[in-house]
């Protein structure tokens, strides 16, 4: 038998109230998307032109300013709108605390470390290094 | 984890075939059995109830099955008319209300008729719905206002304002739609499930009410609302025909409207 429990189930669906919070990450999480939308086509169309490109020719296209800045914007997107995506779906599945909290800061520093190698790798390639 | 299997002691056994004698036209009910009393796992029983002297409608078999058959079965029913919400449960795999629900839809096949799913059951198809009904509660369902109430006539609304509540008004807090929805499987917990966020957004649009801004504030939170992934089982099964996934999306968009984009 369990220990009787006297509290009242209001007390228990109101919780620990509101965060106030949650509207950004849906925003953003929305954002980020409609601006992949436009990347993601960028990427892609340029990704194919470059099929059958020699190694010389890749590194010449990525150099060009345009593309350097979109390919940059494309990185920071896919790791941003990566790391709010995979937050929703440990805050659905993962309900051990410290799992959770654990792969919430583990998805947000890789998703960091991620994007500053993709800028990084960029930037050696635009600016010659 | 969220949890993909069923424990040991919810594992669903066959249970006891009552078959019809002499029936003109016999159909199959499996229906699921539980009680808290006897220690036995949950067991699904088939009834064969003939058509020929039964109602149109599944709650008119149930209560066949319950008046005739097996006076043990245990079910909620009031209204026998769609307007109470008490006989909602799973019928041939949706969430529906039995009263409402006539057994020529339901296939050709065997009638399978399940509690409400992923509640605790208090028995056989009655599951309990406290913190559902606390749900509701915590959204502080009723009109509030700062304004004192005219003394000598109600608050008016006008025609047009009165139209946003259509679509709305009409929700009977059965829960087929909360209970159909894995966000609310998963985190019913915290989460307050499509029907308690429709009742949320009736009372955010009613032009009557004074508190929007702090109703919004409530519901402004990545467990309470934003679980909502709009995957729309709730729309799909209520058996109003009701959207409450549109009236979350109406809440979300008025949360993004009070702040800079």
């Amino acid at each position: 038998m369990s220990a009787p429990d006297f509290q009242n189930p209001l007390k228990r669906a109101r919780g620990l109230g509101s965060s106030q919070s949650g509207v950004g990450h849906w925003w953003t999480q929305r954002v980020t998307a409609a601006a992949l939308v436009v990347l993601g086509v960028w990427f892609v169309a340029t990704v194919l032109c470059l099929l059958h490109a020699d190694y010389a020719t890749a590194k010449a296209a990525i150099a060009k300013p345009w593309n350097a800045v979109l390919l940059i914007a494309f990185s920071i997107a896919v790791f941003w709108h990566a790391a709010l995506g995979l937050q929703v779906v440990i805050e659905d599945y993962v309900h051990t605390r410290w799992k959770e909290v654990v792969s919430l800061v583990l998805i947000k520093f890789l998703a960091v470390l991620g994007a500053l190698a993709s800028v990084l790798a960029v930037l050696r390639v635009a600016l010659g290094a | 984890m969220a949890e993909f299997t069923l424990p040991k002691n919810s594992k669903v056994q066959q249970g006891k075939h009552y078959p019809a004698k002499d029936a003109k036209k016999p159909r199959t009910f499996r229906i699921y059995r539980w009680t808290p009393d006897d220690g036995q796992n949950p067991r699904i029983d088939s009834y064969e109830v003939d058509m020929a002297a039964c109602g149109p409608m599944v709650l008119d078999a149930l209560l066949k099955i319950k008046n005739e058959i097996d006076p043990t079965l245990t079910l909620r029913r009031s209204c026998r008319e769609g307007i109470c919400g008490s006989c909602a449960m799973n019928i041939d795999g949706t969430n529906t209300l039995a009263c409402t629900r006539a057994i020529e839809e339901c296939g050709s096949g065997d009638v399978k008729i399940y509690p409400l799913p992923h509640m605790p059951v208090v028995k056989d198809l009655v599951p309990d719905l406290t913190h559902f009904y606390a749900q509701f509660a915590s959204i502080k369902p009723w009109l509030r206002t700062q304004s004192p109430a005219p003394a000598d006539k109600e608050r008016l609304q006008s025609p047009e304002d009165r139209k946003k509540l259509d679509g709305l008004y009409e929700c009977i807090l059965c829960a087929c739609c909360s209970t159909s929805c894995p966000s609310y499987w998963w985190n019913g917990d915290k989460y307050l499930g499509p029907a308690i966020l429709l009742q949320a957004y009736r009372w955010i649009v009613d032009s009557r009410d004074e508190d929007t801004g702090a109703r919004l504030d409530d519901l402004e939170d990545p467990f309470k609302l934003y679980r909502c992934h709009t995957i729309m089982n709730c729309a799909r099964t209520c058996p109003k025909g009701l959207n409450p996934a549109k009236a979350i999306a109406e809440i979300k968009k008025l949360i993004v409207e009070r702040r800079a984009a």
